[in-house]
């Protein structure tokens, strides 16, 4: 047994060392895995950065094989994924795994730029790191918009008509962009088939670039930690920070059990709730999309309801567009308009906690009234909500140089 | 970093089974994607067996039927082209069948459940055309002494009225005989082999 | 360590919570109509077969489910191939296809004004709430004509007035928030019994909404059964991912 063992591993290493004759493998991972230091402090808000990447190949892997089964033409759609749901074997399995990751996905997204606001993660020089960031997760929205429209359900091509409609309050060339995009005078097969390509191969290959890119950018500062402090600050005898600990095995090991935990409330919703009572498979979307019959209520997919809520809320239908579009836009900005001399909420004055409470309750709230049906009092509240949001970014930007802020310590805590 | 009492066997031990158990993970959430590749539920009932009726079908008739995509032929065969077949052997490549794709259950020479009703599968097992029946006997511009069988005009293929391929043209096999049974005299279930047989 | 668990914890519960609100805020019924609980109940198989039976009886000549198939039926509810064929089939279909129709889209037009709809997913579009709503909600109006309270004026008439028999209603008057005084539904009178009683036809309505919430996806039952051997399954892994974990970072501090 022991001999066999023996011989097994040496056989691996002479392949290793075949390969790395190569290719970098072991270099590669070295460096990467292994050389590459982590704060010792992360805390729960650090598991969300390696749980979107697997939700990512989660999407890919599932996405490949629903493509199998799936025609993307006006005709055929709707059927193709009832084709899915019930005559291929597992076909409903892999269906729910990815209309629950694309759900899961921005809830990790949301949870991990939280931490940013948190830990101040965007402030310098980790500014292109946030907005790589960003940019990822306006690809992801254009991901999940163009994927919604695909089993041509009511709600897909309402959903679709109603957000095409907004690039026509654009002055000039608002139309024809409109007809542009569509490929067609309204929505159609056109529209489908064209929103399907860029579904299934260009966004992804944009996400994947840009995912490289922001791992590229944080491997080149290291990662932030709760305190904020730079663990480089500190180096030991050997040169490495005294507060940091090699991400390999430390953080893979961590990163697994929190994959696991991950993947036990993934599943709950996949195998027991997977409509999350029509939040993540909206009810309307079960009835074949008809031109002729509007639904009656229009809504975007919950991750959308929050800038939804903001365009509802201004009454002009062109400042409504831009006023949403700014407030995508703005925390672009975060890393310039952070201007505190902290990172850490830990040692930021209360006038940040206070104020990133009700940024946080602002954007939940928006998100609820945004899937509702707009009464007038809703209707008021979300005006409310959305100069609380737009407020944030400004009082962060006047206040954040100064106010009271505790002292930093030199190494990290907790 | 304090590396003290690190107990190599126990994380050893906690690595293989964290991994073993991961493997069997990652084997369980495997079988799903591969199973969805097997026939969907639509696929198996297109490709469901296929009940023909030849209580109608004259001696010397033709009869072709759809089934998994394939062209299947029913030839009924009168007593004198099963007496026949013998005749043809000498130019057969491979006149027992040893070759051929057919079920267990078919022997001989008529290469049938009965005699009378040849079950064959009409693609030439060349490059697939649908050959034409040319049962008479008597010369043919193809061959002088035709016996009577199957010609394909693509490549020129011949078979008997068994389906047997003769020795000399690109067909390299027999006509495939499809898995079939009888429900009763007068009906067939191609695509579903008799009682019992393999 | 217990921080950590805490904070996992408190997060899971405020992020359920918060998705229980969102998806609380559309329960209630298109239109407002108020929907009664149906009880219905896709593990009880004898339920399932009743309402299959009601609805191929009585729905069937008009409304496909073309995204079903006999063979699937007969395997879930538990039924022999002879079973479906000779009970639930009427038309030349066979075993392994699905269960379409041979309405004729233009004749449907000219008797009810639109197509009756397919109802495959009917039991996912709408729920099995709404679907038990629906088959006792139909009374006749004023007008002498069916009408639904679930479905205002929908075109299709009560195929199962013979076993509910005929309610009409007791209107009040209600007067609205602006003053306005109008008529409105108050109770149902039976008026004409039908062979059924009261318990029976609820029973029916169950049954055929239990089947129709089947039908509208037939792996539910299969998926749930499934969920609880992966989350158990997954506990034990994420176990032994701690242990490793714990191990791991005995080094750390």
């Amino acid at each position: 047994m022991a001999k066999s063992a023996s011989s097994l591993s040496k056989i691996a290493g002479n392949t290793m060392n075949w390969l790395d004759d190569r290719l970098p493998v072991t270099s590669f991972w070295n460096a990467v895995m292994v050389g590459y230091q982590a704060p010792k402090n992360f805390n729960f808000w650090y598991y969300m950065g390696s749980l979107a990447l697997l939700v990512l190949v989660m999407q890919v892997g599932t996405g490949i094989f629903l493509t199998m089964w799936y025609k993307p033409s006006a005709a055929e759609a709707f059927a193709s994924v009832e084709f899915i749901m019930r005559d291929v074997e597992w076909g409903w399995l892999i269906r729910y795994m990815h209309t629950t990751g694309a759900s899961f996905f921005f809830i990790l997204i949301y949870l991990h730029m939280f931490r940013s606001f948190l830990y101040g993660s965007h402030q310098a020089p980790r500014e292109l790191l946030w907005v790589f960031g960003m940019f990822i997760y306006l690809a992801l929205m254009a991901e999940a918009f163009l994927g919604y429209i695909l089993p041509w359900g009511q709600m897909s091509y309402w959903g679709a008509q109603v957000i095409i409609n907004l690039f026509g309050a654009i002055p000039e060339i608002g139309e024809p962009l409109t007809i542009w995009i569509r490929g067609d005078y309204f929505i159609s097969d056109a529209t489908l088939n064209k929103f399907f390509a860029l579904h299934v191969i260009a966004v992804p290959l944009a996400i994947f670039g840009l995912v490289l890119l922001h791992l590229v950018a944080l491997r080149e500062n290291g990662s932030n930690n709760p305190d904020g402090i730079e663990i480089k600050a500190n180096k030991g005898p050997d040169g490495t920070p005294l507060d940091g600990i090699p991400f390999h095995p430390y953080y893979t090991v961590k990163d697994i059990f929190g994959v696991g935990m991950f993947l036990i409330l993934f599943s709950f919703i996949l195998f027991m709730w997977p409509d999350a009572g029509g939040l993540f498979l909206e009810h309307d979307n079960f009835v074949p999309a008809n031109s002729l019959v509007t639904p009656e209520h229009i809504k975007p997919v919950w991750y959308f309801t929050p800038f939804y809520a903001i365009l509802k809320a201004v009454p002009d239908k062109l400042l409504g567009v831009v006023m949403m579009g700014t407030s995508v836009v703005i925390p672009f900005f975060l890393p310039w308009l952070d201007r505190s001399p902290v990172r850490s909420i830990r040692y930021r004055g209360m006038w940040y906690k206070v104020l990133l409470t009700v940024f946080t309750i602002a954007f939940i709230r928006l998100g609820m009234l945004g899937m509702a049906e707009g009464t007038p009092a809703q209707t008021w509240e979300m005006r409310i909500w959305t100069l609380a949001y737009f407020m944030f970014f400004v009082l962060l930007f006047f206040m954040s140089p100064g106010g009271k802020t505790k002292p930093l310590p030199d190494r990290v805590k907790g | 970093m304090s590396s003290d009492d690190v107990n190599k066997g126990r994380r050893r031990f906690l690595v293989a089974t964290t991994s073993a158990v991961g493997a069997v993970g990652v084997g369980f959430a495997a079988v799903p994607f591969i199973q969805s590749w097997m026939p969907s539920a639509k696929a198996k009932a297109v490709g469901a067996p296929v009940e023909v009726n030849i209580g109608k079908l004259k001696e010397g008739q033709l009869l072709k039927v759809q089934w998994r995509g394939q062209t299947i032929g029913i030839l009924h065969r009168t007593e004198e082209m099963v007496k026949n077949l013998p005749e043809v052997d000498p130019v057969l490549s491979d006149p027992e069948s040893l070759k051929a794709i057919q079920p267990d259950y078919i022997e001989g020479e008529s290469r049938a459940l009965r005699p009378d009703f040849l079950v064959v599968n009409m693609h030439c097992t060349h490059l697939g055309c649908v050959p034409q029946m040319i049962p008479q006997v008597g010369p043919q511009p193809f061959d002088s002494g035709w016996k009577g069988g199957f010609y394909c005009p693509c490549h020129k293929s011949k078979f008997d009225l068994s389906g047997r391929v003769y020795k000399g043209v690109p067909a390299p096999t027999n006509l495939t005989i499809p898995p079939y049974s009888f429900v009763d005299d007068n009906t067939l279930m191609i695509g579903v082999s008799p009682q019992g047989a393999v | 360590m217990k921080i950590l668990k805490l904070k996992i914890r408190a997060t899971t519960l405020i992020a359920t919570a918060m998705l229980l609100l969102f998806a609380s805020s559309g329960a209630v019924a298109a239109g407002g109509a108020h929907l009664e609980h149906s009880g219905a109940n896709i593990n009880d198989t004898a339920s399932l077969q009743r309402g299959a039976k009601w609805y191929v009886n009585y729905c069937f000549g008009c409304h496909s489910l073309s995204f079903m198939r006999y063979n699937r039926l007969a395997k879930d509810l538990q039924l022999s191939e002879e079973q479906v064929m000779e009970n639930l089939v009427f038309s030349d279909a066979k075993f392994a296809e699905t269960m379409d129709i041979s309405m004729d889209e233009d004749q449907a037009k000219a008797w009810f004004g639109k197509t009756p709809p397919d109802l495959s997913l009917i039991g996912r579009s709408r729920g099995s709430d709404w679907v038990y709503s629906y088959l006792l909600g139909f009374y006749k109006d004023e007008s002498g004509a069916w009408n639904n309270t679930v479905l205002k004026n929908a075109s299709m008439p009560h195929v199962l007035w013979e076993l509910q028999g005929i309610q009409t209603p007791v209107y009040r008057q209600e007067t609205s928030e602006n003053g306005i005084t109008h008529e409105v539904i108050d109770y149902f009178a039976l008026t004409t019994p039908g062979t059924q009683s009261v318990e029976e036809y609820e029973e029916t309505a169950r049954d055929i909404a239990a089947f129709l919430e089947y039908v509208g996806e037939p792996a539910k039952l299969e998926r749930k059964k499934l969920g609880v051997w992966v989350i158990l399954f997954l506990a034990l892994f994420t176990f032994i991912a701690y242990l490793l974990k714990v191990e791991y970072w005995r080094d750390v501090h």
